[in-house]
Parts: C-alpha cells; structure tokens; sequence
C-alpha cells in the first residue's frame, strides 16, 4: 500500500494546492512542499526497508478491469526503487526552484508539476502494460500545460511539438502491448496485461520483432535518442525559467528505465537480433549529443543536448546483455539526472539575475558569484564524467559492460569523453571566465538558492564516491530477470518446437 | 605508523574541504595555516609512514591499506585501497616535500593575490589528488587521481580567469590532456576485460602469466596506456598544451608542470612497467617518442623570449629522457630523473618567479640583465638549478640521472645508438639554452632594477632545493627499487658528459663572449626561419587548429540550430498541405460532390473490369 501512497500524495497535494492557490500563493507552494517532502520520505522508507525474499521491496495489487486480465499492480524492485526516489527528490527541489520564479496561477502550477511528478512514479511503479500507458500518457497533460502556460515566448508550438511527438510514440506502444496480450491469450488461453505474466510469452519471430520495435521506438522517443530527439531541446528551452518543469517532469528519463524494464525482458530474442543497430544509435547519440552541447547558446538547449548524450549510454546498456552494464545504466538514470537538474537550475538563477539564457551575453562572473561558479562547474564536470562524480561511476560500468561484446561501440561511446569535455569547458569559461559583460550588480546564490546546488551536489558526490548504494539493491533483482529472460527464451524454443 | 598511510592523501583533501567551505570567511593568515599546514601535515604523515616502511624486513616491503568499496559490479571491484610500496614511496616522498616546499614559498609569493584562499584551496585539492595517484593500488583509483591532477591544472591554469588568454590556455590543457585520458581509459576496459581484476598488482601478475611476450594484446593495452602517458607528460604529439600552461601562476607551474603531474605519466609506465616487459614494440614506441620530443623541445626551448617558456619547453624535453629511459626498460633510472628534475626544475621556476616577481611581472628575457649582483640569493640558487639542468659534472644531481639515461640508450638491453645520439645532442642543446637563460637574465648590462627582495619563505624554499640540486649522486632512489646496473663502457659516459660541457661553453661563448654574434645568427634568413619555426614548437598548433579545431567548430555552428528538425518540419508543412488540399475540396456545392461520386464511381467500375 506503501507504494499507491507514493503515487497519491502528489495527486492529493497537487488537487489541495490548487484548490488553496485560490486564496493564496505561499499556501499552494507550502502544501505542494509538504506533500513532496512526504512524499520523498515515503519512498526512502520503501527502499530503505530492503528488498523481500522474492526480490521484490514492495508489491501491491487489486483488480482493475478483471475481464481483460488489468489491475493495478504496483512494485518495486532495485531498478526502480533508486528512481522512485530520485523522482520525489527532485520534485521536491522543484518545488523549491519554482518559489519564486512562478507568478501568476500558482496553485494550478503546482498541481500540474506534482501531478507530472505523480505519473512519474506510477510509470516507474506499474507492474500492468495497461496502467503503464496510463500513467505514460498522463504525464504528458501537465507537462503540456506546464509548458503551454508557463513557458518561453514560443511555448506553444513547443508544447505541442513534445505532445505530438509523445502522443504518436505511446500509440505505437500500446498496439503492441494489445498485441503481446493476444499473443498471450493465444498460448495460454486468458488475456492478461501483467508484466510479470507477460514475461516469457511465445512469440513467433517476425511479430515479436515488430511488437519489439513499436515499443522501442515509442521509448526512443522519450529516451531520446538520436534522430528522434528533436523535441526535447524545444522543450527545454522553452519550459519556465525557473527549471522546476525540467528538473520535475523531464530529468528523470522514464524512457530510459521503460527501456531497460520492456524491451529486453519482454522481446529477448528479437531485441538480441536489434543490437547492432540500438548500439549505433546510442553511439551517434553519445557523440552528436556532446557536439551539439558545444554549440549551444541558450544554457538550457546546452543541459539537453548533454543529458542526450548521457541517454546513448542506456540503449549501450540495455542491448549489451550484460549485468554490468545494467547496473551501470541504472547509475547513468540518477547521476545524468541529477547534473541535468543541477544545469537547469543555474540556468534558472543565470536568467532570474540577467534576463537572459544566452550564456555568450555573459563572462567574468566568478568574482561576483563564486558560489554559483562552484556549483556550475561540479555539474559540468558531473556531465563529463569525471571521476569521483556520480556520472562516472554509471558510464564506467556501462563501457565496461559493452567492451566485453561489442569493442567498438565501446571505443567509439569513449570518444564522447573528449566531445564531453569540450563542451563543460566552454561552459565554464563562457559564463564565468574572461572579462565581465554584464557590469550590473549581481548577487550570488541565496540561501534557498543555496541549498538546492548543495543538495544536488551532495547527491552527486556521494553516489560518486559510493555508488554501491544504488548498485547494490539492484543486483539480486537484475540477477532474477536475467534468469527470467533466459527461461523465457527456453519457453519461447520449447514452443516453436512444438 | 604505516597505519598512518591513509592522512597522506587525507590531510591536503580536509584542507581543500575546509578551505572550500569556509574560505570567504577565513582571514588571509588562516588560509595559509590551513594550505601550508596540511601539506606538513602530509609531509609529517609520510615521514612515519617511511621510517614503518624500513622498519620491515627488507624482502617483503610492501604495504597496502584499504579504505573501503567503491565501484563494484559484476567482476569488478575497485576498491579504496593504498598500496605502498619502494616506487610508490619514493613518489609520495617527492610529492610531499616538493609540495610543501611550494607552498611554503607561496604563502609569501601569492600574499597579495585576491583569491589567496581559492588558491591555497584549488593547491590542496591537487596535492591530495596527486598522492592518491601514486599510492592507488587499484587502477581504477589511480585513474581518479589521474583525472583529480587534471582538474586542478586546468583550474590553476586559468587562475587568473579574467584575462580570456588564461582561460583559453586552461581549455586548452584540460581538452588536450583528455584525449590521451580517454585512451588510457580504454586502456584500462582491455585490461580490466582480459584480467578480471583492477588491482595492479594481481593485474600485472596475471598479465605475466597469461601474455607471452609480444601478445598483441599486452601491446594493445601497453601502448593505450602509454597515450594516456603522452597527454599528461606532454609528450608528441600531445605536447601542445604545456606551454600555455605557463599562463598559471608560477608556483602552480614549478609543482604541476614540472615537479608532479607532468611526471605523472612516467610514473604510470613505471608502476606497469611489466607490462611493458611484455610488449617491446610499445616500449620502442616510448623510447622514439621520447628522444623525438627531447630534441623538439630542447630545440624550442632555445628560441624563447618569455623565461617561463623556456622552462616549460626545457620540461618537456627532460620528461622526454625518461620515457626514453621507461623505452629501454631502465624505469630506474626514469624515476632516477624525476627525483632530480622535480628538486632542481621547481627550483628554477621558483627563482624565476622570484626575478617575474622583483621586475613587476617582466617575462621577456630580452628586457632582463645584471640581476647578478641585485639578485644574489636568487642568482646562486638559480644557478645551482641551471647546473643541475645542464648536467654540470661531478656536483650536480642532473649530471648523475642523465648519465644513466644515457648510458642506458647506449648499453640497456632495449637501446641503440640512435636514441643515444638524440640523447647527446639533446644534452649539448640543454646545456645551450641553459647557459642563455642564466647569462640573458643575471649577466650583461642591467635593463631594470628589481623592485623586491625575496623574505624569508620563498628564500628558505630556494636555499633548500638548491642545496638538494648540487647534492650529487645521493638523490639516487635505485638502491631502494631495485632492477639491473647498467655498465656503459666509461668512453661512452665520457661522451656524454662532454656533449653537456660543449653546450655550456657554446653558450658562454654566444651569450656572454659574443652576444653580437649570437644576434646575427638569429637574423640571419635561415636563422629567423628557424627561430620562427621553434618559438611555435614547430608548428604544432598551427597544424591542429587546422585540422581539430576549426572543422570541429564550423560542424557544430553548422548543426546548431538542429538539421534533423528538417525532415520533421518538412512532415509538418507537407500536412498543412494535405490539409489545404483537402479543404479546397470542402465547397458545399451538391453537384460538385454529385459529379465527384459519379467520376469517383465510373473510375472505380472501370479498375475492376480491366483487371
């Protein structure tokens, strides 16, 4: 039960900051706080309670449309757990980023960010396809509105590029969940949309290929990945200055765990088959990410263009079979989230002081914002992966993982390192270096300010130095779908034996 | 009170923390107890740790301390593990006391800088990153130290951030040295993939067992890690950054770009040096890419107006006899020399910036002159560096450890005669642009007088090094590390030594008997060719801005605005299209859609019978 409550107390809190925001503003953003802070607790007491004997830290489950085999089973485990928590640590920093950035409807502001948060957790909690796609397409709304509404001068066509890319994606997605259902029913006689059940399902090989690449595509869409990434810079940019909507509703990259948690163990076989072609994509995304991050302008285009980067090392991952690798990718999910925060909210602090985004319009601010210079420049190197931070420990373990099987994808994702570093300087000098432009009187972080960069800097350095604490839940439960997977390939031989 | 090992690493890293957090409200006094003390501290830590090192039996010296978990998944289990063993004392030996010494010479020289306290911090943090490098017993966390050093010369580098050529000589170090990080890195997969471990020592132990000499493998990885060793060592051909690192402040430039970290890639070869063992074709490689950079920089390094760059093309190339030392299998000898150039190139760069100081910030060579008598303390510790730099025989440090080198080239079970030659030629221009640097800054005709004496710090510091740099052969750690003697025949030794004494009287003869001279050559049209093309370092830059860096600048301005949006707009607008088209349609005549049902119905009737 644990685990609905995680995923009801941002509805709540997000409807009563609504319904409060009428009168006043400070009480909406105090019950959105209060909710998320709970909310946060919530899910550390769920992860911290340690995984049961089945693997599984929490489970929920009651009957939804029973004549279709749907209900609303909940569960985490090691790959979602770290993620549950990442999603309410990070909507709560939103909410804090937002204190003073949101103006006007703050009460419908704040139900729209915990309501997007709320879907979050649902994705990464469902254990249904049917309430996955649910809670997929729910996303979407607030998000549209966060940005339609509260967004940059061209919100609108931005907003809908990100509805209209996520709309078309999640359609494909749900003909193949329909699909493997029916395929279910077919072998074993009832319809069920149970991940768990739908594991191992027989498929002949030309269908599952073709269910495999409408889910896959419908993730490398919100991944993204290269070339279908096109909306999220958009996105980014013109999302509310702030950076409460990009850190609470687009850093944690639920295309990115959808990945790791559909394609392989649904499609084993036919994903094996798709490997040169998902590692390539990931390989380009590493690369032309971290190049196009060099050339961007607008801080927030830049942190978009990098966290693309970081999300070729989960497709690396995921097609790599390998237990490093996952463990690896689960790392790059928190820590690529994290330093992606981090930048986005120093491009909120950048333009609450300057008005601008644009970091060449800026220069020289170390002297009057050394705080700031600090915190910028322990993001950027998180994004390029320095040892010690977070990042690296995720994208180590990756290559690791890769190297074994496919050497030159991992040479070649290695590359990034150079491209990565290339951008972080620039970065760093561009904004804080050289001589000052903008001459006006500036202050550094204020202590609300503050806490958020220690927040995320402690998050990141302590992952970086012990990044046993997000491996090691996984391990045992990456270990049984591993063994799932290769039941489900013997099922699926045994079958087409048959 | 080898126990005492981990407060090595630790004291400069709680320095840093406590500088990072509260430096804007310490006081410029505290700053410098905490900066300079922790790296005593350091020092203190490693003196114990040594005298519990030789209280061991001589046979199994070796020392290992773990300190916890930190990545471990699947095979992998890197851990915070310290291993202390002779090479690896030797290393934190040098660290240490050089460190110390430089910055007790910048609690005085840096007083009247604003960031003191962003100073002192970004210097604990690389001491600190620099001693876990060379106590790393795990590969992986050498590589953190690895990446740690790189991090801080690309801060202190660009110390002075607000001139743009600071920060662009920053980037510049940081991006060059990280492309030979990334090789290192793969280096690093290879290895960890084939061995199954990240300890160095059952790594290498493993390698021994499973490679047999030549494995194209143990290449492989040999010369992956040797490319991680050129970025950081400035070696060819990723050379480039070092001399623009001189834009740091000169401390910063006497511990990381010439007493440590440039080093740090000699000390990787050493510490793999059984790698190496196995792979002959990669230490070759070494030993050529070496001699070629001690004769590219030497020959720089003679052409230099700003006394810094002098010093830093005169690293490179010392740098350069080690690897050829680490080529021919004498890693001894390599460490050999990194202990002594440590000692009398910080010393160098620490008196010269005592002369930058006392001329008001003066780097030209050309606008120096006479400082002998103005400048005597720094003057004769100067030149007790320089002898030992230009290899002055009998007395000095340098003579002992290039002797070895070269004898090595000469007689080492993997030398030859070429590498020997380079060595003596490199020798001979050593001495001559040593000899140009001493007589251009502290004889002839004085040009300025100096505004500052040095107080009693930075004249300490200068005292000690340069006592160490006239110590002869004692400095000499192979006793400790052990492997083979090398017996070059004494005529061979004679050579060599007689190379370093050509080059001393050249440059007295040039720069002191004749300095007119040394002025026509210069102008002379082969001589200004020449000069033109040695001052850039032989055209390095000039060949990678053209082809690295500006294609990859025009590619990205090019993709800018995102090219892939193409093929999505183009979706876009063919829709709004079909729309159009389709509404055009939509009249609201009756007999236009009469007639359309008809035409449409005719056509369909008209498909079905021809088929």
């Amino acid at each position: 039960m644990i685990l609905g409550w995680i995923i009801f107390l941002p509805l709540l809190g997000g409807a009563a900051a609504w319904i409060a925001g009428r009168r006043s503003a400070g009480a909406a953003r105090t019950l959105a706080l209060v909710a998320m802070a709970l909310d946060l607790a919530l899910a550390v007491a769920a992860w911290s309670g340690g995984a049961g004997a089945s693997g599984w830290f929490a489970e929920f489950q009651c009957p939804w449309l029973p004549q279709f085999g749907i209900s609303v089973h909940l569960g985490m485990d090691g790959a979602s757990a770290p993620l549950v928590v990442l999603a309410a640590f990070l909507g709560l920093l939103a909410v804090g980023v937002s204190w003073r950035g949101i103006g006007e409807r703050v009460g419908f502001f704040h139900f729209n960010l915990l309501w997007a948060v709320a879907a979050t957790q649902a994705i990464l909690l469902s254990l249904d396809l049917v309430l996955f796609y649910v809670a997929w397409e729910a996303l979407l709304v607030p998000l549209y509105f966060l940005i339609a509404v509260w967004g940059g001068p061209r919100r609108g066509p931005a907003a809908l590029k990100m509805f209209i890319f996520g709309q078309a994606s999640a359609v494909l997605m749900l003909v193949a969940f329909i699909a493997l259902a029916i395929s279910h029913q077919r072998a074993v006689g009832s319809y069920t949309f149970d991940y768990l059940k739908l594991l191992g399902t027989p498929v002949a090989g030309a269908a599952a290929f073709w269910m495999m690449l409408a889910v896959f595509v419908a993730l490398a869409v919100k991944l993204p990945a290269v070339p279908l990434h096109v909306w999220l810079p958009d996105a980014h940019e013109q999302a509310p200055a702030s950076g409460g909507v990009d850190i609470a509703g687009l850093a944690v990259k639920v295309g990115a765990y959808g990945m790791l948690r559909l394609v392989v163990p649904l499609f084993p076989a036919a994903a094996r088959d798709f490997t040169p072609v998902a590692m390539t994509l990931g390989v380009i995304g590493i690369l032309y990410g971290a190049t196009m991050a060099f050339a961007q302008r607008d801080l927030k285009r830049l942190a978009a263009y990098s966290s693309i980067s970081h999300m070729g090392f989960i497709l690396l991952a995921v097609f790599a079979f390998d237990q490093t690798a996952l463990q690896g990718a689960v790392l790059v999910m928190v820590a690529s989230a994290l330093s992606a925060a981090g930048l986005f909210f120093m491009a909120g602090v950048l333009e609450r002081r300057f008005g601008t985004r644009n970091i060449e319009a800026l220069g020289g601010l170390w002297s009057a914002m050394p705080r700031a210079g600090a915190a910028t420049l322990i993001f950027a190197l998180a994004a390029m992966g320095l040892p010690g931070l977070a990042n690296f420990a995720g994208e180590f373990l990756v290559l690791l993982g890769t190297y074994r099987e496919h050497p030159v994808f991992a040479v070649l994702a290695a590359l990034g390192m150079i491209a990565s570093v290339i951008y972080a300087v620039r970065l760093m000098g561009v904004i804080f270096h050289g001589p000052r432009k903008d001459e006006r009187p500036v202050k550094d972080l204020s202590w609300r300010e503050g806490a958020i960069a220690a927040a995320l800097v402690a998050a990141l350095v302590w992952i970086g130095i012990h990044p046993g604490v997000i491996t090691a839940n996984g391990k045992q439960n990456f270990t049984a779908a591993a063994a799932n997977n290769a039941s489900a390939l013997h099922d699926s031989n045994t079958e087409g034996g048959r | 009170m080898l126990e005492l090992l981990w407060l090595v690493p630790l004291a400069p890293l709680g320095g840093f923390l406590i500088l990072a957090v509260a430096r804007a409200r310490l006081g410029r006094r505290a700053v410098a107890t905490v900066g300079v003390g922790s790296a005593g501290v350091a020092l203190a830590a490693a003196g114990a740790v040594a005298a519990g090192f030789f209280a061991l039996p001589a046979a199994g010296r070796v020392y290992e301390q773990n300190l916890g978990t930190w990545i471990s998944a699947g095979d992998l289990a890197a851990r915070f593990v310290l291993h202390l063993d002779a090479l690896a004392l030797v290393m934190m030996a040098v660290v240490t006391l050089v460190g110390f010494l430089i910055l007790l010479y910048s609690a005085e020289s840096m007083a009247g800088d604003e960031g003191y306290a962003r100073f002192f911090c970004y210097m604990n943090l690389f001491v600190a990153s620099m001693l876990v490098l060379v106590l790393a017993g795990d590969l992986l966390l050498l590589y953190l130290g690895w990446e740690g050093v790189g991090l801080c010369s690309y801060l202190l580098i660009g110390f002075w951030y607000r001139e743009p050529a600071n920060a662009r000589a920053a980037k510049k170090a940081f991006i060059v040295t990280r492309v030979g990080d990334a090789a290192l890195l793969v280096g690093l997969l290879v290895l960890f993939t084939q061995m199954g471990t990240s300890d160095i020592g059952g790594l290498l132990a493993r390698a021994a067992e499973r490679w047999p000499t030549g494995s194209s493998v143990a290449t492989l990885a040999a010369l992956l890690l040797l490319a991680g060793a050129v970025g950081k060592s400035a070696q060819l051909p990723l050379q480039v950054w070092l001399p623009d690192a001189m834009a740091g402040p000169t401390p910063v430039s006497a511990l990381i770009h010439a007493a440590t970290m440039v080093t740090a890639g000699v000390y990787l070869l050493s510490r793999m040096h059984g790698l190496f063992a196995l792979a002959p074709a990669a230490a070759t490689v070494t030993a050529v890419i070496g001699a070629a950079t001690l004769l590219l920089a030497g020959t720089s390094a003679l052409v230099q107006r700003d006394l810094k760059r002098v010093l830093a093309y005169s690293t490179m190339s010392q740098v350069g006899y080690m690897f050829v030392a680490l080529g021919v299998g004498a890693w001894g000898a390599a460490i050999f020399h990194f202990v002594t150039h440590a000692v009398f190139k910080s010393l160098l760069f620490l008196a010269a910036g005592a002369v930058i100081a006392a001329l008001g910030e003066e780097h030209d060579l050309f606008k120096m002159g006479g400082l002998r008598q103005r400048l005597p303390l720094v003057f004769w510790t100067f030149l007790a560096g320089a002898a030992s730099l230009a290899a002055l025989p009998l007395v000095t440090a340098g003579f002992y450890s290039k002797e070895e080198i070269l004898a090595a080239a000469w007689a080492g079970p993997a030398g030859g005669r070429w590498l020997w030659a380079a060595g003596a030629v490199g020798a001979a221009v050593t001495a001559l642009y040593t000899g140009r640097m001493v007589f251009l800054v502290f004889f002839g005709t004085a040009k300025r007088e100096p505004s500052q004496q040095p107080g009693w710090a930075m004249a300490t510091v200068l005292v000690i090094l340069a006592a160490l740099s006239v110590s002869g052969w004692w400095l000499d750690p192979r006793w400790l590390l052990g492997g083979t003697e090398i017996a070059a025949t004494l005529p061979v030794r004679l050579a060599g030594t007689a190379a370093a004494l050509a080059g001393i009287v050249l440059a007295w003869y040039f720069y002191l008997r004749r300095p007119a001279l040394a002025a026509r050559v210069a102008q002379s049209r082969a001589g200004a060719a020449l000069g033109r093309w040695w001052i850039g370092g032989w055209g390095f830059d000039w060949l990678y801005n053209f082809i690295f860096v500006r294609p990859y600048v025009w590619l990205t301005q090019l993709g800018r605005d995102e090219l892939l949006d193409g093929p999505f707009r183009t979706l876009g607008r063919t829709l709004d299209l079909a729309h159009a088209g389709m509404s055009w349609t939509v009249t609201g005549r009756v007999r236009w859609y009469a007639a359309a049902l008809a035409a449409g119905a005719i056509a369909a009737i008209a498909v079905a019978v021809w088929r």
